[in-house]
This record gives C-alpha cells, sequence and structure tokens, in this order.
C-alpha cells in the first residue's frame, strides 16, 4: 500500500518519463511496458528505501534500462535492435539536442496519440488513463468494473493498433490539429461522464474518475493554454462536478437539477468554472463545450430554481444547435423553450425529433416528453411516458426515480 | 456496454445433453472454452459461470413466519439457466455476435447445436447525467 | 459453495410492478438494500446485478454461415430474468433461507411479494468469475 504523495508523483511523472522513452527508442507499447515495470520498481521500493534525490530521473533511468534488457534479450530481432541502440546512444552530436519544455511537449505528444481515432473510444479512454494519467491497469479495471485481465488486454490492444496505424510520436501537424484536438476533447469529456456517478451510499469504491478527467483536462490547458474550447471543457466539467453532492440521496436516488439542495453545491468550483468560461467566449471562437459551460453556468449561478435564467439558456441552445446536431442538444433545447415560451412549445419541438432515430428509442427523450405532459397537465400521458423511459433506461437509479414520477402522477390522481 | 447472454435448456433437451458421446461433449467445451479464451484476448470478457444442472433446481417462497417452502416440480417446457457469459462490449450488436458463436458451439457428430441464447443488457447501478 | 438466486417474472408482472405506488417501491427498494447489506456484513455476498427492462431481450441463434440472427418475439408465458445474487454459504439449506428472504420482499400494497426465487448451486468447473 503505497501512500498518497508517492502515487501522486508516480502519477505526475509517468507521461513524462514515458514522453523520454519513447522519444529515445520510437516503440510507444514497448516503452509504455518498461514504464509501468519502472513504476512497479517505484511502488514497491520507494516507500521503503524513501523518495530518491531526483524521482523522475530515477524512473527514466529504470524504464531504459528495462527497455535496453528487453532489446538485448529479444534475440530473434537483435541484429536490427543493436543497430537502433547504437545509434541511440550516439555522441550528443549526432541527437538533435532536446528543446526546452520537451517532457510538456511529450505530454502532449501522448495526449494527441492515445486519443486517436483510429482507437475505439473504450480503448483510447482505457488508454489515456494508463499511459497519461498514469493510473495502474487494476485501477482503470475498478473504475469500468471489468476484470483487471481484460483492461489488461484492452490496453494491450489499443497499443497494437496504435503500432499498426502506424501513429507518429509526434504532435499533429497544423492540418490535423482541430481535428485530433476535438478526439482529444471528446475522450476526456468521456472520461468525466464515465465518472460522474455518485458514490452515496454506493458499496463501489470507485476511483473518482471524473476527478482524473479534471486533473487531465486542466494538464491540457497548461500545455495549451489559448485554446478557449479546452478552457470550455474544464469548465463544463468544474460546473457539474460542483453539484455532485447534492445530485443523488446517501441511497443513489436520482435528485433533479430543480429539486437539488443548492447549498451543497461547490461554490469554489463554480466561481472557477463562470471564470474560465467567460474568458473563452470573449475570445469569440465559440465551440460546443464552451456554450455547454455558458448553460451549466447560468444554472449554477441561479440562487433557487426558479431563480434560473431560462430566456438566456434558450438563447445559449440556439446557439449550440447551430453548430451541433446532437439530438441531446435538441432536448435540451426543447425543455428551455418549455420554460420560457410553455410547455405546447417544447411539445411541438419535440415533436419533430420523433423521425429521428438516435432519439425515438431513448430513455430521454421519453423522460422529457413525459416532463412536459406534466407540464401541460396531461398527467396520464405523462405517466405512461415516464414508464416507458423507464423501461429504456440501463440506469437503475434512474429506472427508479422514472418509475417513481409515474407513481406520483398516478398517485395524484386517486 | 455489459450484457448477459443466457444459455438455456429444457430438462429434455439437458438429458440428451448428457447421453451424447465423450468426445461430441469434449468438442463443445472445446468450442467454448476457445471462444472464452478470444473474448479475453479482445478486451471484451467479464465472467462466465456455470450452473447445477435442472434436477438441482429448487424454487424457493418465503412462508409467512420466514421459512423457505421448496418446490423442485417445475412444467416440463421450463427453460432452465445453464450458464451465462457476461461481456463488455462496444454495442449490440457484438453482443449478439457473440451469441452467436455461442449458438454455434458443435453438438453431436459436429453439427452446430444452435441452441437459442438470450441477450440481455445489465443495468448499471450508475445514474446517468441526465 | 456458491449458488446463484434468481428472479424472474413474465412480461405481465414487470408491467404490475411498473405500476406500484411510489410508497410501493420505496418500501421495496429499502428492502432490497438491506437484504445486500446484510449479506455483505455476513461475508455472504459475491455478486449481484440487476438487468435491464426485458423490452430488450433478444434470442439469437447462428444461421448456417455462423452470421446471428436476432428475434424479440417472446411467447406470453416467457419468464425473463430481473436479477440475481451469487452468495458463498456452507449449504444449500443456508442458501434456500435467504431465498426466502428475498423472496417475502414486500409487494404492491407493502404485503411479502413471495416471488419465487431458483436457487442453483454455481459450478466452479465451468465458471471464470473475471474478479
Amino acid at each position: 500500500m503505497i501512500d498518497a504523495s508517492i502515487e501522486r508523483l508516480l502519477r505526475e511523472f509517468t507521461p513524462q518519463v514515458l514522453g523520454t522513452v519513447v522519444r529515445r527508442f520510437r516503440d510507444f507499447a514497448a516503452a509504455e511496458d518498461a514504464v509501468q515495470e519502472a513504476l512497479l520498481a517505484a511502488a514497491t521500493q520507494w516507500p521503503d528505501d524513501g523518495l530518491p534525490a531526483n524521482p523522475r530521473a530515477w524512473l527514466t533511468q529504470v524504464a531504459l534500462r528495462r527497455m535496453t534488457d528487453r532489446i538485448r534479450s529479444e534475440s530473434a530481432r537483435r541484429r536490427r535492435e543493436e543497430d537502433l541502440l547504437h545509434r541511440s546512444e550516439a555522441a550528443p552530436e549526432h541527437l538533435a539536442p532536446e528543446p526546452v519544455g520537451m517532457e510538456e511537449d511529450d505530454t502532449l505528444v501522448l495526449l494527441f496519440m492515445c486519443c486517436h481515432s483510429a482507437l475505439t473510444p473504450a480503448s483510447a479512454i482505457a488508454l489515456t488513463l494508463r499511459a497519461v494519467g498514469g493510473l495502474t491497469t487494476a485501477e482503470i479495471a475498478k473504475a469500468f468494473l471489468v476484470p483487471e485481465a481484460t483492461m489488461a488486454q484492452r490496453i494491450s490492444r489499443a497499443k497494437q493498433s496504435i503500432r499498426d496505424s502506424g501513429i507518429p510520436f509526434q504532435l499533429p501537424t497544423a492540418g490535423e490539429r482541430t481535428e485530433r484536438l476535438r478526439a482529444v476533447l471528446h475522450v476526456l469529456y468521456l472520461i468525466f461522464n464515465e465518472g460522474y456517478t455518485s458514490s452515496g451510499g454506493a458499496h463501489l469504491q470507485r476511483l473518482e474518475l471524473s476527478s482524473e478527467a479534471i486533473r487531465l483536462t486542466r494538464l491540457l490547458r497548461n500545455l495549451l493554454p489559448d485554446d478557449p474550447e479546452i478552457s470550455g471543457l474544464l469548465a463544463l466539467m468544474l460546473l457539474t462536478d460542483a453539484r455532485r453532492l447534492a445530485r443523488t440521496t446517501s441511497e443513489g436516488d436520482l435528485i433533479p437539477l430543480d429539486r437539488q439542495d443548492r447549498a451543497l453545491w461547490d461554490r469554489r468550483q463554480i466561481a472557477e468554472g463562470v471564470a474560465l468560461v467567460s474568458a473563452a467566449l470573449r475570445k469569440g471562437a465559440v465551440g460546443i463545450y464552451q456554450l455547454q459551460a455558458a448553460i451549466s453556468a447560468v444554472h449554477d449561478e441561479a440562487a433557487r430554481a426558479e431563480d434560473t435564467d431560462w430566456p438566456q439558456i434558450l438563447a445559449l441552445y440556439d446557439l449550440l444547435r447551430r453548430i451541433t446536431d446532437n439530438p441531446m442538444v435538441a432536448l435540451n433545447h426543447a425543455v428551455a423553450a418549455a420554460m420560457v415560451n410553455g410547455p405546447a412549445n417544447g411539445l411541438e419541438l419535440l415533436d419533430a425529433l420523433n423521425a429521428d432515430p438516435r432519439v425515438a428509442n431513448h430513455h430521454r427523450f421519453h423522460a422529457v416528453r413525459a416532463h412536459l405532459l406534466e407540464m401541460a397537465g396531461d398527467a396520464p400521458a405523462a405517466a405512461r411516458h415516464y414508464r416507458a423511459a423507464a423501461a429504456k433506461t440501463a440506469s437503475l437509479p434512474e429506472r427508479n426515480y422514472l418509475l417513481i414520477q409515474a407513481a406520483r402522477l398516478a398517485d395524484s390522481r386517486n | 456496454m455489459k450484457y448477459i447472454l443466457l444459455m438455456t435448456g429444457t430438462r429434455g433437451g439437458v438429458d440428451t445433453y448428457r447421453a451424447w458421446s465423450k468426445q461430441d461433449i469434449d468438442s463443445h467445451m472445446a468450442a467454448l472454452q476457445s471462444l472464452n479464451k478470444e473474448l479475453k484476448n479482445s478486451g471484451e470478457f467479464v465472467a462466465t459461470q456455470g450452473l447445477a444442472g435442472p434436477d438441482e433446481a429448487k424454487l424457493i417462497r418465503g412462508e409467512k413466519n420466514g421459512a423457505p417452502v421448496t418446490d423442485g416440480v417445475f412444467p416440463e417446457s421450463k427453460e432452465f439457466l445453464l450458464g451465462y457469459w457476461i461481456v463488455d462490449v462496444a454495442n449490440p450488436e457484438r453482443a449478439y455476435a457473440i451469441a452467436g458463436r455461442i449458438s454455434t458451439a458443435p453438438g453431436p457428430g459436429g453439427v452446430p447445436t444452435n441452441m437459442p441464447i438470450e441477450v440481455r443488457r445489465f443495468a448499471e447501478h450508475a445514474p446517468r447525467e441526465s | 459453495m456458491k449458488f446463484i438466486l434468481m428472479m424472474s417474472a413474465p412480461k405481465e408482472n414487470w408491467d404490475s410492478f411498473a405500476k406500484w405506488s411510489k410508497e410501493d417501491f420505496e418500501r421495496n427498494a429499502a428492502f432490497m438494500r438491506a437484504f445486500s447489506q446484510e449479506l455483505r456484513d455476513s461475508g455472504t455476498f459475491v455478486a449481484s446485478e440487476g438487468l435491464a427492462w426485458p423490452n430488450e431481450a433478444r434470442v439469437v441463434r447462428a444461421r448456417s454461415d455462423g452470421e446471428p440472427i436476432t428475434d424479440g418475439v417472446f411467447p406470453e408465458s416467457k419468464e425473463f430474468l430481473g436479477g440475481y445474487w451469487i452468495i458463498d454459504v456452507e449449504g444449500p439449506e443456508q442458501a434456500y433461507r435467504i431465498a426466502a428472504l428475498v423472496s417475502a420482499a414486500p409487494g404492491s400494497g407493502g404485503k411479502p411479494g413471495n416471488i419465487p426465487i431458483e436457487v442453483r448451486q454455481v459450478l466452479s468447473a465451468f465458471s471464470d468469475p473475471g474478479l
């Protein structure tokens, strides 16, 4: 059992050490294995021997040694590998000088690499958490409720995909940048959402993936401080995470936004989120994360649910709908429209979504319709749709919540 | 997305299976073991369990005083759960494909059993942000 | 010895369940939470899972070319698994006692549901819990 400060150091150094080793040997998969071994050695030895004077150098040394050991022991490819070894141990003048802040660049390269669209989302998430987040395979497995061996295999295959796709260890070109960055933000967003569960009362000791997502997004923002969408994503995460304690009861039951105890919201996170998104929006390059963060900010700034500035939220959703056709955005837009213009308007907007196959079978579509029907005073129809939604959600707390809404409406009629 | 793949059989079906030649049973098991290995390889494996035969199945109800009332009598047509797989996959189609593989496991003479595999999604304990 | 306790019900029972009152849901949920906690506290708990609503249940068979055919049509009487517990106990009698407890979980109107719980032993030879 290693203590928290050692754990934190190891996580922080993982991508930096990995970057150095990959740069030297140009074999991401093998380098990642070597770094894992170095981390394991540190976790075993440092608690007993104390921290080395330069922990990062220690890790780098050990990882590099593991790489050379591995290469030397692979007799089938020995000759080719030794060639590479000679070149890497070549006199300094044969190597390009490492620019200042190279380790920082390496973390960024790793992030782009691990989130490459050649990988499935599940692979990208697992690999990012390992190679950039520095989490152990066991920790990642536990967070996703799969056996450790399964997660290890997923990571192994992800590394294989990278090798097979020939993704180079370098920053994307200017032309690729926008697309590649979008992929990174998407993966970080997925990690956050995966982690945005309440531990309230639950028996699961899950690693706080949402905190990890925030940490990695901060890291990315430090590396690319001028990109407003990164700030937007960080703001969105903070403004959402700020509500986590109010979101569920101690038994794990869901509490909707309009009924949460706002005294439990984290004011510091809200302040930081609001500042981040305001600054980002001023840059004028509006994007989906900035807009979603802005919407969250409007919610979080309302002292009470009834103080919520719905017209502003509606305006923001109008903007958001222009730049994305994500049906969940359309659903939220319908809710905002109902709050401003009345439920009939919201229901009209929902009808326009009937034909969208992505939406028709989604539980949220039915839940929103139920909510609006209730607003419109049609309790029996609302109850029916709450039950339809309950039958479509895979989340037990959500199912319970929806069934209780249906029950509430049925009970009120008796 | 986690799915459970249920292999079921009637009592008659199980009796027939027990009468297979040893070779056929071994081939059948080998095919399933091979699938398990593939699933571990692909990072989709979560768990698999085999259950004791239907003759051991008991149906329990709680009596008023809490004492269990056991009943071992089931209709002939009852489908008993024989075993299951739990997989973590990217989409439902993948779950169906894996179920299809289980269904092709060989029976007597190496002919695929073509048994029906029920596919159900797991509910999650996590609330999903709306 | 490991046993699986399975709770299944035909579609019409699922539909009635969906129409319970708020108090019924809360009472049942509280009971189930306490039940699970008791299993954990006594060191009996191995696993428990709930399944998604049966409207998305599919049966898959393989075509001769190996492609899966999915079918979502089931007979009226089909019992759909709702969830299960896997417990580790001294012997079958203890498993039956535990099954009886959960069978008595309060249902509609707070009366004991008296749902039949199927109990089977889990075979370690064919098991890989993946933990």
